[in-house]
């Protein structure tokens, strides 16, 4: 998966800034959280990896570690993410990929711990050999990974505490959102559109468990039964208009200039429920192409967008 | 595919006016190929509609005609909305670039000469990237059409053309047919080295410019249709007015200037001619490979070596040959989409080495 163009709207960053206490908004808790273990709790050890001390020096190459981070308090600690990592927004931004990481670059920047979300270019080796720590965190499949990679990044950073908090918050109000859901009989279809050749990914991929969770269909599911895609498959247009979904939600607003008006005049598009009944939804690309704690903003949009439809 | 094979003279040298009636029967089979690739084009689909229904709904489109097909609206629009454009877009892209494809090979003299080889594509595809990363001029459209892309693909694959026949054929006098393909080589791995690196920059825009760069009908829509037709007109207006210069440019220039032609202003024409061919149909669909360089050859190989002849044939062939293509591409895995481009290439690969096999002479 691509990650996408930066732009986060004021109004999603207040929401999730209220929802998620992401920038330690949240009631009077100060970003070092009170109750978190100091310096005495290192040596820890996640998987293969052992930091002895506290890491203060925190270089991350993901948008959706950085996003981690920030969450379970270690802001503080972290000294550099790169050039994609735009959320929240005082995370140190730097020019440092990603996609090409450069070990020398990420060297320079003198880290206690990298935080990475792909093995590119044996990055992995290389940090290794100048003997920098490095902890994967690669893209979730499910919401069990997300929680998972929340609380190892905790554990690892010294907030342990906090990230338990974070994750507890989050399965609450995914529990709450799900709870609101209405009962139907036949659930809605959709089409989730990760850009404007019509890539999708079907309810086996993280995303698509979000959709799942909100009670929806995938029209994708049989495109891809196989697994041979990955999850990601390419529809044709005629499979999409025949299938007729119930709503399109687009990944491809900021990348890709895709809205529900351009949809709207694609070809042949006019027929399918989701146009005619002006159910298309336009997502913020970077929360629907992470699996950070907004994925409950996600959620709540999806939920939201799809619960005026009356019960068919 | 009746294969009279013939003996005709070197590539290079007008044969003279064969009997009209082989002539008329190539056109006729050109016409037939076309329209089975429509045909085709409107009935297959990984949604399986009834062909009779498809054929009611065709005869609907005609003015005053309204029969029930028992299709419901969606499938309607399937036929109408979906397949037919992407088919018309087909034969139009597949007709130009097959086109462009025979008039550089005359212009150059050179059977490799393909928008391809010649750095047309990596021209289009590095002016595209820029607009596309850099998002420069996005948005910008002329009478409600999208105009930046074709605008950045024709700019780039003329600026490319430009490029590589100065550096391998100077002033058009160069004897060598390997300059030239070394030079649109050289040209091809520049800006294909400028657009890596573009993409390295911003790899948030890396899978849109990949699935433009494999090709793609698989979006296709009369919008489309309407932004490639006035460059498809043009293109083979120009390019079917100048067929017979071109016999004449392949036998020499002084030849040419005796029989009272500008032979440059002519090459010129010819050139921008099959650039804006090109860049038209790369904007619209991507880099689909391979068809300028099969289709004028094959045609050149079964029915005569006169530029006469190739010329209006490679146009209709290589339309047919392009939405047949398509129709594999969507229907050999559905639901899924095959990048066309990968279609091409391995369907025409083969092709053309048969068609080499089984004509008992050599390309020079």
């Amino acid at each position: 998966m691509f990650r996408r163009t930066p732009r986060v709207f004021a109004a999603t960053l207040a929401v999730a800034a209220l929802a998620l206490g992401a920038c330690a908004e949240k009631t009077t808790e100060t970003p070092a959280p009170s109750g978190s273990p100091t310096a005495a709790a290192f040596p820890v050890t996640v998987g293969g990896l052992t930091l002895e001390q506290r890491p203060e020096k925190i270089v991350s190459l993901s948008a959706t570690a950085t996003e981690m981070l920030f969450a379970v308090g270690a802001g503080p600690q972290v000294t550099a993410v790169d050039d994609q990592s735009n959320f929240p927004a005082d995370a140190p931004k730097t020019d440092l990929s990603g996609y090409q990481p450069n070990a020398e670059a990420i060297a320079a920047k003198d880290p206690d711990l990298v935080v990475l979300s792909d093995d590119r270019n044996k990055i992995v080796d290389q940090l290794t050999a100048l003997r920098i720590p490095v902890y994967l965190t690669p893209a979730a499949q499910t919401l069990d990974d997300s929680y998972r990679q929340l609380t190892e990044l905790g554990t690892l950073t010294g907030n342990t505490d906090a990230a338990a908090d974070v994750v507890q918050r989050m399965k609450d109000d995914i529990t709450k959102i799900v709870a609101e859901v209405p009962q139907r009989a036949t659930a809605p279809t959709y089409f989730h559109e990760l850009g404007p050749e019509l890539y999708t990914a079907t309810s086996k991929t993280f995303i698509g468990s979000v959709y799942t969770l909100a009670g929806l269909e995938n029209i994708a599911d049989a495109a891809d039964a196989d697994g041979k895609s990955a999850g990601y498959p390419q529809l044709s247009q005629e499979v999409i208009v025949k299938a007729n979904p119930d709503f399109v939600f687009l990944s491809d607003v900021t990348c890709c200039q895709q809205s529900a008006e351009t949809v709207k005049a694609r070809s042949g598009w006019s027929s399918i429920n989701a146009v005619r009944n002006d159910q298309i939804v336009e997502l913020d690309d970077d929360i629907a192409s992470r699996w950070g704690p907004r994925v409950v903003d996600l959620l709540r949009t999806i939920v939201d967008a799809t619960a005026e439809l009356p019960a068919s | 595919m009746p294969r009279t094979l013939k003996k005709v003279g070197p590539v290079g040298v007008a044969t003279p006016p064969r009997p009209g009636g082989l002539r008329k029967r190539w056109l006729a089979a050109g016409v037939l190929a076309v329209l089975v690739a429509l045909v085709a084009g409107v009935s297959l689909g990984p949604v399986s509609l009834p062909p009779g229904s498809v054929a009611i709904e065709l005869l609907n489109l005609l003015p005053g005609v309204r029969l029930d097909s028992g299709l419901t609206e969606r499938e309607v629009a399937i036929v109408t909305e979906l397949r037919l454009p992407r088919a018309v877009l087909g034969l139009l892209v597949g007709g130009l670039l097959a086109l462009a494809g025979g008039a550089y090979q005359g212009v150059f003299r050179n059977p490799l000469a393909d928008p391809y080889l010649l750095g047309v594509a990596a021209g289009a595809g590095l002016a595209v990237t820029v607009v596309l990363t850099l998002g420069v001029g996005a948005g910008g459209s002329l009478s409600g059409l999208p105009v930046t892309i074709p605008l950045a693909a024709f700019v780039g694959s003329l600026g490319a053309v430009t490029m590589t026949y100065l550096l391998g054929a100077a002033g058009g006098r160069s004897r060598s047919p390997a300059a030239l393909i070394l030079a649109g080589v050289a040209v091809s791995a520049f800006l294909s080295a400028g657009q890596t690196y573009l993409l390295q920059r911003h790899a948030d825009s890396i899978q849109q410019v990949y699935s433009w760069l494999l090709g793609r009908l698989a979006t296709a829509g009369w919008q489309d249709v309407r932004l490639v037709l006035p460059y498809f007109l043009l293109t083979s207006l120009v390019i079917l007015l100048l067929r017979r210069e071109l016999d004449v440019l392949s036998v020499g220039d002084d030849e040419a200037a005796s029989l009272g032609l500008h032979p440059q202003r002519s090459r010129y024409l010819l050139i921008a001619a099959a650039s804006l061919g090109t860049a038209a149909a790369v904007s619209a669909s991507g880099l689909i490979g391979f068809v300028g360089i099969i289709v004028p050859h094959t045609v050149r190989l079964l029915a005569g070596s006169s530029y006469r002849v190739i010329l209006p044939l490679s146009l209709l062939f290589g339309g047919a040959f392009l939405a047949l293509t398509d129709v594999v591409a969507r229907t050999a895995s559905a639901p899924q989409e095959i990048p066309i481009g990968v279609v091409t290439a391995l369907l025409g690969g083969p092709f053309f080495v048969l068609v080499l096999r089984s004509a008992r002479r050599v390309l020079t």
